[in-house]
Order: structure tokens, then sequence, then C-alpha cells
């Protein structure tokens, strides 16, 4: 416990257990970014899986959008400090992606449209824990949130879940995405405060 | 040395204020000793830890204000300060510029962040627009070419939404040769202004000694929508993504 910060009260609070340590609830929505929001049109959009031997597969908007799609409702845990609860999405999971991909990598490095990239363990993507979401909340996903699609990865950090995805790069070896280079910690757990590197 | 001024010590560190200073009619500026706090550069942030006795903890992020230094092994630099906005229902922001006062202790870690910085020896012209408390790192980065004695050419376009919310109006580094300011406000004007409140528009971003042709490095930080109009609208003046780093605080839309 840290010390006890004279005449602090903090909010009238439930423990809530859904909340991982260090985070507030909010009903907002916050955006955060390190540039402007790309603008992508939707007749260049391209998804691309890229294995380890080189061989790879790219989707175009309405190939994408042909794939079998899952209405799924997750908690939000961002690395500043928020979290939102019960967040509705609808998307592609990576598993139906990796559906008839022989692959033995063990990482994946995930690129965004405008440069992004960030890295995760490909057991984190797989056995429904990732999808690549195309609309929250019941509407198509606005630019800001990372529309037209982004990766959604909700048991860890959001920024692990590229916004403007454009691929994903699958890898034997580790290779530190944007944030991750900056001191962000390499996997970022919410459950075990994985916040930065010596985290 | 300078990666862990970069990516700072993560331990937590007891912060002693030493000085607060009301910055203006929602703001506080508190000046924080830390011992062993080997320095910053400017545009970084620190984590804020409160504790309540229950042992509930609350943490928020908080933009440096104070120029950049960066300390040798054996030299302690200067005091921090950090400028908070006050928040009405803000559970933090208002234990720190309500019930915060001189001689007590908070907990804090950093600096943090490697991204939204600026460099004193980078030579390029630097144009920072800045809505409401996004100001704070900006002015971090001002004070720095200040006492850096940088010669880079700096614009600092700041929105607010009335004069009685402005920061820093007095301060030298804002005055000083090779800066210019302009300011936007988006409620109340001052007596006399000439332009109506209105949200920033290009003509507030078109300063020929910044454009595109410049290749300015561009810094925007404040609301989100704040940053999302205003980034949006660099680039459709020309200038390029990749010179334009953002740093978004709050919850999305909202006035400026």
């Amino acid at each position: 416990m840290g010390i006890v910060s004279r005449g602090f009260r903090g909010r009238a609070r439930v423990d809530d257990p859904a909340l991982p340590p260090g985070q507030y609830l909010t009903t907002d929505f916050p955006v955060l970014s390190a540039g402007p929001t790309p603008q992508i049109h939707l007749d260049s959009w391209r998804f691309g899986l890229t294995s380890e031997d080189g061989s790879s597969r790219s989707w175009d908007w309405l190939g994408f959008r042909r794939l079998p799609a899952e209405d799924i409702t997750v908690d939000l845990h961002c690395v500043t400090k928020w979290s939102k609860f019960g967040t509705a999405w609808r998307g592609v999971s990576i598993d139906t992606l990796l559906e008839h991909v022989d692959t033995s990598a063990e990482f994946a490095l995930v690129s965004s449209y405008g440069g992004y990239t960030t890295n995760l363990p490909l057991e984190d993507l797989t056995d429904g824990k990732a999808w690549i979401a195309f609309e929250y909340d019941g509407a198509e996903l606005h630019p800001e949130h990372g529309g037209p699609a982004r990766l959604l990865v909700p048991h860890l950090y959001l920024w692990k879940s590229a916004k403007w995805v454009r691929g994903i790069e699958l890898r034997n070896d580790d290779e530190p995405g944007f944030w991750e280079q900056l001191g962000y910690h390499n996997y970022g757990d919410p459950w075990r405060e994985q916040r930065y590197w010596a985290d | 040395m300078a990666r862990a001024a970069v990516l700072g010590r993560l331990s937590w560190q007891v912060a002693t204020v030493s000085a607060v200073r009301r910055e203006s009619a929602t703001a506080r500026t508190l000046v924080l000793d830390v011992p062993g706090w080997t320095g910053h550069l400017a545009g970084q942030h620190v984590d804020i830890r409160l504790t309540a006795e229950d042992g509930y903890s609350a943490q928020r992020s908080y933009s440096i204000s104070s120029a950049s230094e960066i300390a040798s092994e054996d030299e302690a630099t200067s005091p921090i300060e950090l400028t908070v906005d006050r928040l009405p229902d803000g559970e933090v922001s208002t234990y720190l510029t309500d019930v915060l006062e001189v001689g007590d202790q908070i907990e804090l870690r950093g600096p943090l962040g490697g991204w939204f910085v600026w460099h004193p020896d980078d030579p390029r012209p630097v144009l920072l627009v800045g809505g409401g408390s996004g100001v704070v790192p900006l002015a971090a980065m001002l004070r720095t070419r200040a006492t850096r004695d940088a010669t880079a050419p700096f614009r600092l376009v700041y929105s607010m939404r009335s004069p009685i919310e402005e920061m820093y109006a007095d301060d030298r580094a804002l005055s000083a040769a090779g800066v210019s300011v302009h300011r936007v406000y988006t409620r109340k004007i001052p007596p006399g202004y000439p332009r109506p409140p209105e949200r920033i528009i290009a003509d507030d971003l078109s300063d020929p000694d910044f454009g595109p042709d410049r290749a300015p490095q561009v810094f925007v930080c404040g609301p989100n929508g704040f940053v999302e109009a205003a980034a949006n609208l660099l680039i459709t003046l020309g200038h390029s993504a990749d010179d334009i780093k953002t740093e978004r605080f709050g919850p999305t839309g909202g006035p400026p």
C-alpha cells in the first residue's frame, strides 16, 4: 500500500472485482492515439495475414465482410487508467482468419494504416480471444475508434488492440511494436498491472 | 543515463509539495520536490497515485510543465512542476487543486512518455497547438526552449474557452524572441476582441512561417474533440501526418 494522502477520500465506491488494479470506471469512450486519425478508403482497404514462411493471404473489404462474424460484449482496459465495461462489438474472430493457416509461429506483429505497430504472442490472438472488429455499439466503427476495422484483444491493455489494422505477421521471434519500444510493457496484462517495461 | 531520462524510474517515489500557485481560474500549479529525480524531457508526464486510509487508491497522469533538465549521476535537478486543471467531478484533480497543501506528500512515478517530446537540439520550426489544459506539456517545451537558449522558431496556437482560463499568460518563455502566440477563444472573448468566440479554424493554423513547406514539427494536445479537429485541419492544410504528434486528454468530444 502506498503512503496515505492526507484528506483523500476518493469516490464513493463499491469494490468491483471486474476492475483491474489502478483503473477507474468510465462511461465515456476516450480516444487516444499518437498522431492524426488516418483516412482510409474502403475500396483500397486490405487486410493481410503473413505466415512465418513468407506465405500470405489478403482480403479486400468485400471479401473481409463476407467472412463469418460474431457479436461480442467485452470490458476494455486502457493503460491510461480508464476501464469501460460491457462494450458491444461485431467482428471476425482471428480463429476464422487462421482457419486454414498452418503455422508454428509463436509471435505476431500487428500493423496499422498510419504506421502503428504492436506485438503479442500468437496464443493471445487465438481460441476466442481476439477479433478484427468493424462495428461498435451497433454501428460502423468510427475512424477515431479505429474504423473501418481494428484489432480487438480485450484481455490485454487496449494499446494492443491496434486501430486501423492492416495486417498481422506471424513470426518466430518477438518484435516490439510502437509503444513497446517507447517503454510500455511488452505483454500488457491489466490484471498484473503491466503498464511499463519494468512492471 | 539518457535512456533512464526518457524512460524514467518506475518505482513509486514520494514527492513533497514545496509550493502551489494559482495558474488560472480553474488550474493550479504544484511545485514538487522529488528526491532522486534525474530529470525529464519536455512533453513528458508523471503518474500520480493517491491512497485513502482504507487502502483505496486512484492513479492519474499529469504533464510536467517545468523546463527539461537532465541531471548527471551525482546531481539533483530542480523541483518539477505539474499544472492540474480542476474537473468539477474529478476524483483526483479536485483533491490536487482543493485539498493538497504545501508540505503534503503524494506518490508519483516517471517521467513517462517518449513520443510526445521535443528535443532542444532539433533545429526544425515547432508548431504547438494546445486546447485547454493541453497547453501544459507545450509550456514545458517553450520553457525548455528558453532555458536551453534554443533558437528554433516556435508558434503556439492556444485555444481556450475564456480569458480567465488562460495559463502561463505572464511567462517569459511565451514572449521570448522567436516565439509567437496566437490565442483562440471558444466561449468568451476578451473585451474589445474583434472576433466572436468560435472553435479553431484553418486560418488559426495557417501562419506561413509554420506552413507545410517549412516542415515544422507539430505537437497537438488537449481534449480529444479539439485534437481531432486541429489535426484534421492540419492534414487538410498539407502537413504530413508523420510530422504531427498528438496527445489526447479526457473523454471523447466536449468543448476545448
